[in-house]
């Protein structure tokens, strides 16, 4: 059944499950509504990679695979550059009249986590996106290492503590800023470039249906609050994730051929970052007296991004 | 349909081109690549014969190696024939993606021009890049000049597309010396070419929907050594159709093929054992010892490294007194890693002849004919000895001082 309406979210969810519900990621984690999030928006074939992560390590353990369609996973750097090798060969199958199902549509979606997206996989994701595949880039953002234990990456936040960037009796923790990759990506040229969240589910499913109808490399950032490592009960999930929207420490919004700027949520009340960041254990050393400059830093971020944001938006350029 | 690209009987190619030329005619579907000398040309070649209509592939250039075999992988996974060239420390940054791909069954032909690891940087040919390989899992094999580079080449696709192989296959020549040197190749029509490498059969094909399949899985403990073991088991499996597809390469142009080539061995006392381009040099080499000297030299060499023919060695080096097997690579603080190969082979025959390592012509230094005379003439004084007269281990072609190391016992 091809896929028309997001309105009903139970019927939608129930849809066309090409992730099993038998994987090993943790209770609560936002990977698995993400992942099952994009396979439920099309009814199209899909060949899927990923890079090493959780996703990978928690949906494909021989001798078990929770995918239901063409599934590939190379190495921690490498996803968009296996799927787009597929979808070259597949333009030369086509071309050739050698694929099973000649007219059958086929879209290639690659997924990673931050640390292999921002950091060690960020080489092949913008060679890939450069060179203009027709494929949708999905990074599955929880703003660490999560699969090793919760180290920092390029993605953590300043503030944050990870077990590579720990807060001590000198320390808050990461010094550094997250790194900017919608803005990156959207440099890039590529025509479409989101930031989405789980909690938002219309605007994610509207968002990856573009991104898949879209011709040429499309990036997506969805924000995947970590129980683990975030230090949050696995209820809290969806909570979270609306702490993080509210705030608008993860702001949700739409690049289009790299310039043309659209919010997709506008929070009717915005909420203190201090809400956000205190709802989870790795920010719990930031509401010590000595390190409330580093809170003030963030919101003070925040707020200077979502005025960016607005002004682009309204600059239509 | 592509158009058609006019061919001699006899043309004059380089190994670059040569192997270019075996890539359009094997019809591949999906050339990944980046550039690295001295193999830019094959992929180069490939990618001008897609541009003129000479072939109804893609090309596409990436920012790196490490991404070229991981397109690569892709692209074979999602069922279509698939190849590449590198060389060096190109080879080096694949490397991981060289294990995954063998691990994962995918018949890529990687055509490997070798050449020397920095530092310091080199860009002329020696064996560094071929040994780095030796544990990947790939299938190798040798060519010594521009001719056989085609012909396996062409033969790679065969071999490493036959249903019971399914394994990547690399197809080497030296840097320089066989990549830009133009000589005598006589192809095979179009026609030819493709009715022998057939078409391919996909097998856990990513696009045939009907069949979901995974690739890349994770194995702990309970099952990863079995997954090798039955890689190393394909890997020794594939010897007999590697002698089946040299079979019918033979028949249809006479030229053959074997995993280890012998040259005047019939009555040879003294013998090299040799990879690559240097195997031609020690070939003339032999012919002038016997000629000048009445001294009874051959040369083994060995078309196929990976996997390794330790029966067919030994057989070839039977009735040998004394063998010097030369490893054109650093050895890093050991015997050269050919030689030990070689030796595990004799060790195992039943009259252990003498072996002793040359380590020679590292970052392209050449290999003359003149060297070559020098160690059969130091071969037979050896067999002449009845033991090992010098070092186990020496370097051949070095300025400055002798350089010599491990002491035999046998004297």
């Amino acid at each position: 059944m091809a896929i028309t309406s997001v309105k009903n979210l139970k019927e939608f969810s129930t849809n066309n499950d090409r992730l099993e519900g038998a994987h090993t990621l943790c209770p609560g984690c936002a990977h698995s509504m993400i992942v099952r999030e994009l396979m439920n928006c099309t009814d199209d074939n899909l060949v899927i990679s990923s890079n090493t992560g959780c996703l990978e390590v928690s949906t494909a353990v021989y001798p078990f695979t929770s995918w239901d369609t063409s599934w590939i996973h190379i190495g921690f750097e490498n996803a968009a550059t296996a799927v787009t090798g597929a979808e070259v060969m597949h333009k030369v199958r086509k071309k050739k009249g050698t694929l099973p199902d000649n007219d059958a549509p086929v879209k290639f979606v690659a997924f990673g986590g931050d640390g292999s997206t921002y950091d060690i996989g960020f080489q092949w994701l913008s060679g890939a996106m450069e060179r203009g595949h027709d494929f949708t880039y999905i990074c599955l953002d929880n703003e660490n290492y999560a699969n090793t234990g919760g180290q920092r990456s390029s993605a953590t936040p300043i503030g944050a503590t990870t077990s590579t960037a720990q807060a001590g009796t000198h320390s808050y923790g990461k010094k550094e800023k997250k790194k900017d990759i919608v803005a990156i990506m959207a440099a890039h040229g590529a025509p479409y470039v989101a930031q989405l969240a789980p909690n938002k589910w219309k605007s994610m499913a509207k968002g990856f249906q573009k991104a898949l109808e879209t011709e040429g490399p499309c990036f997506i950032n969805t924000v995947s609050p970590c129980t683990t490592e975030w230090r949050f009960d696995p209820k809290d999930t969806i909570h979270i994730t609306d702490l993080a929207t509210e705030s608008l420490m993860f702001p949700i919004y739409e690049i289009i051929d790299g310039h043309e700027l659209n919010i997709l949520y506008r929070p009717k009340n915005i909420i203190k970052v201090d809400d956000y960041l205190g709802a989870q254990g790795r920010y719990k050393h930031l509401f010590k007296p000595e390190n409330r400059h580093v809170i003030d830093l963030i919101q003070s971020d925040i707020d200077k991004y979502w005025t960016m944001l607005q002004r682009r938006e309204e600059a239509r350029i | 349909m592509a158009v058609k690209f006019d061919l001699n009987e006899r043309e004059v190619w380089d190994g670059n081109y040569a192997a270019s030329q075996a890539l359009r005619q094997a019809d591949v579907d999906v050339v990944i690549a980046y550039p690295i000398t001295p193999s830019t040309p094959i992929v180069e070649n490939y990618g001008s014969y897609v541009a003129n209509g000479y072939i109804n592939g893609e090309f596409v250039m990436v920012e790196s190696e490490h991404a070229a075999m991981s397109g690569c992988v892709g692209a074979s996974a999602a069922g279509g024939r698939v190849s590449t060239a590198t060389s060096s420390q190109g080879f080096a940054l694949m490397a991981e993606v060289l294990y995954q791909a063998s691990g994962m069954r995918l018949p890529i032909v990687l055509n490997v021009v070798n050449r020397a690891l920095a530092s310091p940087l080199n860009v002329r040919g020696d064996h560094a890049d071929m040994y780095l390989g030796r544990d990947s899992g790939w299938l190798q094999m040798g060519a010594f000049n521009a001719q056989e580079a085609y012909d396996l080449a062409l033969c790679a696709f065969k071999i490493a597309e036959n249903a019971s192989v399914r394994l990547p296959m690399m197809v080497h020549q030296d840097g320089f010396i066989t990549s830009h040197t133009a000589q005598n190749v006589y192809p095979l029509t179009d026609e030819t070419a493709i009715n022998f490498v057939g078409k391919i059969q996909p097998i856990d094909d990513m696009l045939d929907f009907s069949r979901p399949i995974t690739y890349g899985a994770q194995t702990e403990e309970d099952w990863h050594f079995e997954h090798k073991a039955k890689q190393h088991k394909a890997i020794m499996d594939s010897m007999p159709v590697i002698d089946s597809v040299f079979a019918e390469f033979k028949e249809i142009t006479g030229r053959e093929y074997n995993r280890v080539e012998k040259y005047d061995m019939e009555d040879a006392d003294v013998v090299i054992v040799g990879l690559g381009s240097t195997v031609e040099t020690a070939r003339v080499a032999a012919k002038n010892m016997r000629e000048t000297k009445g001294i009874k030299a051959g040369v083994v060499a060995i078309r196929c490294f990976r996997p390794f023919p330790y029966e067919e060695v030994r057989e070839a080096l039977k009735n040998a007194k004394a063998i010097a097997v030369t490893d054109r690579s650093s050895p890093g603080g050991a015997m050269g890693a050919f030689f030990n190969e070689v030796s595990a082979a004799m060790y195992t025959s039943i009259n252990r002849p003498i072996v002793t390592n040359f380590i020679y012509g590292l970052g392209g230094r050449d290999f003359s004919i003149e060297e070559g005379e020098r160690i059969f003439a130091e071969q037979q004084v050896h067999a002449d000895a009845g033991y090992i007269t010098t070092e186990i281990q020496q370097f051949s072609g070095l300025r400055g001082p002798k350089l010599a190391f491990f002491k035999t016992e046998r004297s």
